[in-house]
Parts: structure tokens; sequence; C-alpha cells
């Protein structure tokens, strides 16, 4: 459980990491909070010639709420969210889903650049960035871009970003107040990873429709997306048992998890329903 | 590469390679036995260290990356003239059998109790849920952290010193 040897780099500025990670060509890796990344370095699954540590570069920990929305800079840790008290009034989806991630100590180091570059199919930055129709900022040699959230995960472990690349932030569009939601996931231990999770949220119009309804779904599929054919089952619709029962039918049919050593899929895919039903049953309280 | 940083607080300089994990610099390097080893990979809690007063996974952090901070192990957690408030409460409450888990229970439980002196039972749990006990259950765990709260409380900013 030792990593291969590596060269360690601890740069004051993103134009410096990102020159950095360039010259290397592909041999370098950032570290941000480590708390995914060591453990991939241990098992040899990985072997870095260089570590790029984005710890010393300035202005990536801020969380900054607008009226474009909740900005998370890359460096924000778990611990910053959970303990900042303005989130669960401006973005409660975000609040709820991130208590749900790992472990104590591990929520003093990981962070939201880390895990959206990490991918990790359970995790819950990812699922929550793709169901609110997040932008991701990204600098690299050749410049800065944004990427929807959406188009950011390719499949398990792998996104769109370049080997020069960097996240410096996430944008999630503002939150209605009124608008309602539910999260829901179920993991053997607290702090586990998911082995299935939902999130869902829906605006309500005069006579109380469910409108611009998203739902999401991490854990039970190769990388974390909306289920375009449950959303249509609430959408324009009263969220009431007979919905909520038509949604948790279009869930069991979109996603098609693969067995694995934690649950087989039939497993996944009725524990996908069901949260969803609990998550609804949640946003219409 | 040379690190430098305070451990119990103390200067230390120590010559790591940079794959050298903050746990195995302390065990290895500065002879700090107390924090223990076990997974290797952010699983199990054993190796739970403060940095500059957080509770922390001391086998995922580099020792390059402890350069300027303030490490506490759970040697800093002890004096020799008498039991801490919280080994007092884990020895009355048969909190430990093995003891291989007790370095990481306690550094935890300082950080919890330092910050949140009055953390609930389920507080309590949710927080050492990550870290694995083998032996003894956690039900003696629990209430040995509980009765230390007393201790924390009042004088929330001289326990995390
Ligand atoms: C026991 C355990 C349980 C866990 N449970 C959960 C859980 O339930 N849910 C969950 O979501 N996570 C969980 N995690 C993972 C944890 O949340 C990680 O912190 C997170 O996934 C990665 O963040 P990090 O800052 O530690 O990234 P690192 O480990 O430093 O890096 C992860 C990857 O991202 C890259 N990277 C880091 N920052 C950037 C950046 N700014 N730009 C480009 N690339 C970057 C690195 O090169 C690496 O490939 C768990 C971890 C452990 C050990
Ligand atoms: S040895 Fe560090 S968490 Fe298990
Ligand atoms: S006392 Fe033996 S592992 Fe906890």
């Amino acid at each position: 459980m030792k990593p291969a040897p590596f060269d360690y780099a601890a740069p004051n500025s993103i134009e410096e990491a990102v020159a950095l990670l360039a010259r290397h060509d592909g041999a370098a890796r950032p570290i941000a909070g480590g708390q995914s990344l060591m453990s991939v370095l241990a098992f040899r699954l990985a072997a870095p010639a260089l570590l790029v540590d984005l710890g010393r570069i300035p202005g990536l920990d801020a969380i900054t709420i607008g009226a474009d929305g909740v900005t998370l800079g890359a460096r924000v840790r778990w611990r910053d969210i959970e303990k900042d008290g303005r989130l669960s009034g401006a973005h409660p989806l975000l609040a709820a889903a991130i208590a749900h991630v790992a472990h104590y100590q591990i929520r003093n180091r990981g962070t939201v650049g880390g895990s959206l570059a990490h991918a990790d199919p359970a995790a819950e930055m990812p699922g929550i960035a793709v169901v609110c129709g997040a932008e991701i900022t990204i600098v690299g040699a050749r410049g800065e871009r944004t990427v929807a959230a959406g188009e950011f995960f390719t499949g398990a472990l792998a996104t769109v970003l370049d080997t020069d690349e960097l996240i410096v932030a996430v944008r999630l569009p503002p939150w209605p107040a009124g608008r309602r939601w539910g999260f829901e996931e179920f993991a053997r231990r607290r702090g586990d990873f998911a082995l299935a999770g939902i999130a869902a949220f829906y605006d309500t119009d005069a006579a109380g429709r469910a409108r611009d309804v998203r739902i999401g779904v991490i854990g039970a599929t190769n990388r974390p997306c909306r289920l375009p054919a449950a959303e249509a089952a609430l959408e324009g619709r009263i969220v009431d048992d007979t919905a909520i029962a038509a949604a948790a039918a279009a869930t069991r049919a979109s996603v098609d998890p693969p067995d694995d050593l934690h649950a087989p899929a039939a497993y996944r895919r009725a524990l996908a329903a069901t949260l969803l039903e609990r998550a609804l049953a949640r946003a219409r309280r | 590469m040379t690190v430098r940083f305070d451990v119990n607080g103390r200067r230390a300089e120590v010559a790591v390679e940079p794959r050298t994990s903050l746990a195995d610099c302390l065990r290895h390097h500065l002879g700090l036995t107390g924090t223990h080893l076990a997974c290797e990979h952010g699983v199990c809690g054993a190796c739970t260290v403060l940095v500059d007063g957080e509770a922390v996974r001391s086998c995922l952090m580099l020792a390059v990356q402890a350069e300027g901070r303030s490490v506490v192990t759970v040697e800093g957690l002890s004096n020799d003239a008498a039991l801490s408030p919280l080994q007092a409460a884990f020895r009355r409450h048969h909190a430990l059998q093995c003891g291989f888990c007790t370095p990481g229970m306690i550094t935890t439980a300082h950080a919890l109790l330092t910050e949140e002196p009055d953390a609930d039972a389920d507080r309590i749990r949710e927080v050492l849920s990550g870290n694995l006990c083998r032996c003894t259950g956690y039900v003696g765990i629990v209430e040995a952290v509980l009765e230390a709260r007393a201790a924390y409380r009042g004088h929330k900013a001289d326990a995390a010193s």
C-alpha cells in the first residue's frame, strides 16, 4: 500500500499549476484533498511522475451566493459547505446531498473540484451538478472554458478534462424560493458511497402542478445522469400517489446498473425506484 | 524533500520522499507510533491525527502537505501526570479492548468535542461511524465520549490547544 515514487510541486498560482501539468504532458496529476487520489496512488492504479498540489493557490476556496446562483470554488471542502449557514436557504438540495458525503475526517479535506474530476458514479457532488444543470469552469494551457455538467462526465471515473486542465469552480443556477425537492440515498454505512441516490425537484404552477421537473440518479448508472422518462411522468401533473408510482416505474425502466460486488443489478434498480418514491414524498410535503 | 511542521507543540524538520504519507512520517521518521495504520486507504480511521485542529486521516495526506501546519497526534493529547478526560472515560466505560483503534477514536472524539461540546449520541455515532473497531462494539465508546463532554464545555478555546 505504498505509492510509486513521484516528484511534488506546490505552485502559488493557477497559471503555474497549468504550466507544470502541460510541461509533463499527461505524466503529472493535480492533487487537492487527496481523499480519492491517495488511495489510487497507494493501490498503484496510477503512477504519475509529478503531483501538482493545488493547496497553495489562492482564490479557489470561496462559496459565492449571488443572482447567478451558488458558485463553489474547486477547493471548497465538504466541511465548508456543511458549515456555511447560508446554503440551507440558498441551495437546500446541495446542503442536504453533501451531508451524505464521506466520513468526518475525510470531509475536512475532500473538495468539490476533486470530486468532480474523480467522477465516481456514486458521488453526490457530480450528481447534484448534473441534475441542477451546473456549469463547470475549467482552465488549461489553451485558456478557460465552461462545460455543462451534463456533458462533463463521460463514464465511470471519466470526464472531458484534458491532462493540462484544472477545474476552478462550479456554478449551480439560482434556486427559487418555494421549490419542492427531495434527496434520498442508501449506503450500508453512513458516509460510505451510496448504493444508489436520487435527487428530485420541481416548481409548482398556480394550480399546484409540477413544472420543470428534474430527477437525477447516482450510483445506479455509470455516471450521474437525469432520468427524462421519470421527469416526463411528473411534468405538468399534480404530484400524487399515482404520479409518483408512474415516475417510479419509469425510473426502474430507465436505470441499467451493472452487477457488482456490492449489489446485484436488480437490487440497485429497485432501490433507485424506492428512493425516488421517498424523495418525492419528501418534496410534496 | 525537507518538510517543517509542528508536532505536539514541537518543531519538526524531516527529510522525506514526496510519496511518504503523513502517517509514515510520524511513525517512522518521528517515532510517534501512537498513530496506528490499518487499511492505509482511508476507510478505517485508525490513523486520525489533528492538522491545524481538524481531524484528518494521516494515511490520506502526504507528509509534504503538512509543511507549515500544526499536527497533533494521540501522544499530544495525553500527559504523564494524569489521564485526560477522554482517556479516563474510555477506561471507565471499557471503550477499548485490543486498543488498536483507540488512538483514532481519541483524536476524532477530541476534535469533535472541541468544536461541538454538546454533540448528542446521534452526532457522536455519526462521526465515529468512520472509525472501525473490531473488538468492543461501539456502545462503550459512545458512552465514554458522551461522558467526556463535560470536560470540554466552558473552555472550548483551551481544549483546542
Ligand atoms: C472512505 C471514503 C469514503 C468516501 N465516501 C464518499 C462519498 O460517500 N461520497 C463522495 O462523493 N465521496 C466520497 N469519498 C471521496 C471524497 O469525497 C473525495 O474527497 C473526493 O471524491 C475527491 O476530492 P479530493 O479533493 O480529495 O480530490 P483528490 O483525491 O485530491 O483528487 C481526486 C482526482 O481529482 C483530480 N483533481 C483534484 N482537484 C482537481 C481540480 N481542481 N481540477 C482537476 N482535477 C482535479 C486529481 O488529479 C485526482 O484525479 C470518500 C472517500 C473515502 C476515502
Ligand atoms: S489507516 Fe488511515 S484510514 Fe485506515
Ligand atoms: S479495541 Fe480493538 S479494534 Fe477497537
